[in-house]
């Protein structure tokens, strides 16, 4: 192997490592501010859709929940409207729907909508937030009459 | 309108994030370019030739990344797209540099009948466990937050990790630092792990109680000092810290530990208070080792005199210097130096044998891809919404950043000598597999973090803001 050759493929590996790096940071710059909403073509359908409901309350479905009601717990009949979405579930003062319950957190859920789905989420709560029988972890859909369990106090959505 | 929150704010920052898969894909094929590109040129350096079994190793290395990459479409397709493919550029590259430092010594030993220490195969093996438990981590832990169920937990399991070195039997004594741990056939470095753990019982405790700590406290000279009560968790550290030191003799560790542990609690709190305290306790602490343990101090001496060292027998940190002014800019090309005659050029030296082959135009590039790394880390952190998955993608960020400064430091000598290894390159187990974990943990934070179907939770900037401090509220 002749000395060139070796030297060749000194510079050739060295711009290879370096073609990657700098590879890699343009894509981090291209990924620095996302994709802008108005761009519309790149951002996902999920976000392009979103909360629709909550923006434009017009075009009313029949069959559409309308609001949020606490059926079960301390707080039983209190109530939110829907369409000041999205709705914030807590302890907090600043909660749309206020619980006096010891194992409700601050802050502990959302319910929200995308397209004409609603979601709740939870908040990173400590006793978490359950749909059903099970704890979620991530938005989850719910319909009307959908159980959502908070601390001692069961939510659900109503026409 | 569309996309809008209705008080016309578009999402945290004003944008949501991309997917960026496609990039990744692109991204991971240049990274293994870089892996199978560095195994090619180590066989033409040394051999003359392509190694033979280039297709074979290529395909695993092949097979590997894109299983990875197929796990993250599945199992968290808006996680960031640049951290898989640098980690998969390090790890390749390192693989190439032990196969040649393998080569040499199998060169040494074929004159004298002994068998070669010879290591890639194993880092290959090592890496094929670590790529597995990445997939397990990213298809396991759908949520990171499940995590701070265990805060006390990992924190027990960390603390009987670290000391698991120190028991008899099971713990060994290996070049002066009793790290390791043998089980049967196999040794592992438990500091490794323990590292991950720490990082998740740091976080959850901080989570809950840095209020206690932010706001409580009196001010001195300018500075927030905080309250004597309140000393009580960095106290625990300071002494954990200390015990490895003296005991075990692991300045990395030590210094990786405490260091991880006043980042997280100066990121949580924002006071510098803690950072004044803990630094004058650790000078305070390394002054004491200083004098006790001959071991530091020997280290001390080296670091500040590497050539007199040289000439008394430390010839380690000096080789290291010589190797890498020998390499200067451009590198004696992969196979063209001697990196072999730094002892341990493997493991802890192996940026000095990048150093010397690669030159400087290398070593820039493999610190800029550690930087890569840390920066994305923090940028998880910065966009994760929750304060125990901002805390956890920092924390891994930090001792991502304070390992590889505490080991380029030391090889290039800036900072006295520790025994750590260098992340994804150097060869060891534990090092390798702890740390594609913790690339998972990051991954998973980043994930949910660009995830755009909570697009619920941007509803408002002043929301944003206060969600992020969600108050756990116990029973």
């Amino acid at each position: 192997m002749s000395e060139l050759t070796l030297f060749l493929i000194r510079i050739a590996y060295l711009a290879v490592l370096w073609i990657f790096v700098l590879s890699a940071i343009s894509v981090i710059r291209t990924d620095m501010f996302g994709a802008r909403l108005s761009s519309g073509q790149t951002a996902p359908k999920a976000a392009k859709s979103k909360k629709p409901a909550a923006a434009k309350p017009a075009p009313k479905r029949r069959g559409a929940p309308t609001h949020v009601v606490v059926v079960e717990g301390g707080n039983a009949g209190e109530r939110a409207d829907l369409e000041h979405a999205p709705i914030l579930i807590g302890r907090g003062p600043d909660a749309a729907i206020r619980l006096d319950d010891d194992y409700v957190s601050t802050r502990h859920a959302r319910i929200a909508a995308s397209g004409d789905q609603w979601f709740v989420e939870d908040l990173g709560s400590t006793n978490g937030t359950y749909v059903g029988a099970s704890r979620i972890n991530q938005p989850t859909a719910i319909s009307l009459g959908t159980k959502v369990r908070i601390g001692k106090t069961i939510l659900e959505l109503r026409k | 309108m569309m996309g809008r929150t209705p008080n016309g704010q578009p999402g945290f920052l004003g944008f949501v994030h991309r997917r960026r898969r496609g990039a990744e894909l692109f991204l991971l094929i240049l990274a293994l370019a870089v892996g199978i590109g560095g195994y090619a040129a180590v066989g033409i350096g040394v051999d003359g030739a392509v190694p033979t079994n280039i297709v074979g190793y290529g395909g695993w290395l092949v097979i590997l990344i894109v299983a990875c990459h197929v796990a993250v479409r599945i199992a968290a397709p808006y996680a960031d797209p640049v951290l898989l493919p640098v980690v998969a550029a390090l790890n390749g590259l390192g693989l190439a540099v032990i196969r040649r430092l393998d080569l040499a010594q199998i060169d040494k030993a074929a004159g004298t009948g002994k068998p070669p220490h010879v290591f890639a195969n194993d880092q290959l093996v090592w890496m094929t466990i670590g790529v597995a438990l990445f997939i397990g981590t990213l298809v396991v832990l759908r949520d990171h937050r499940v995590l701070q169920r265990y805060t006390y937990t990992s924190g027990l399991a960390a603390i009987v990790l670290l000391l698991l070195p120190m028991f008899p039997v099971i713990g060994r004594e290996v070049n002066g630092s009793r790290i390791w741990v043998h089980l049967g056939p196999m040794s592992i470095q438990p500091g490794e792990v323990a590292k991950v753990l720490l990082v998740v019982a740091v976080a959850g405790y901080l989570v809950v109680h840095r209020d206690a700590l932010a706001l409580a406290g009196r001010r001195f000279l300018f500075i927030d000092l905080p309250r004597g009560r309140d000393l009580g968790p960095i106290l625990t550290m300071w002494l954990i810290g200390m015990g490895i030191l003296v005991f075990q003799r692991d300045l990395g560790t030590s210094l990786l530990c405490f260091g991880l542990f006043l980042t997280m609690l100066y990121v949580a709190t924002e006071r510098p208070g803690w950072l004044v305290v803990g630094g004058l306790l650790f000078v305070g602490g390394a002054t004491v080792a200083y004098f006790v343990e001959s071991h530091v101090h020997s280290r001390v001496v080296t670091w500040l005199d590497p050539f007199g060292a040289w000439e008394t027998g430390s010839q380690q940190v000096g080789n290291s210097l010589f190797g890498m002014s020998w390499g200067g800019l451009l590198g004696r090309g992969l196979g063209g130096g001697q990196p072999w005659r730094t002892s341990y050029a493997e493991s802890d030296f192996i940026m000095s044998a990048i150093g010397e082959e690669l030159g400087l135009t290398g070593v820039m590039a493999v610190l800029l891809m550690y930087g890569l790394i840390v920066e994305r880390g923090l940028r998880a952190a910065l966009v994760c919404r929750d304060g125990f998955g901002k805390l956890v993608a920092t924390g891994l960020a930090v001792v991502f950043a304070l390992q590889v400064f505490v080991v380029v430091g030391g090889v290039t000598d800036l900072i006295p000598l520790t025994g750590l290894t260098t992340p994804f390159l150097s060869y060891g187990g534990s090092s390798l597999v702890a740390n594609w974990v913790i690339i998972a943990l990051v991954l998973r934070i980043s994930d949910q973090a660009r995830r755009p179907i909570p697009d619920l939770s941007f509803d408002e900037p002043a929301e944003v803001e206060t969600t992020q401090i969600v108050k756990a509220v116990r029973p």
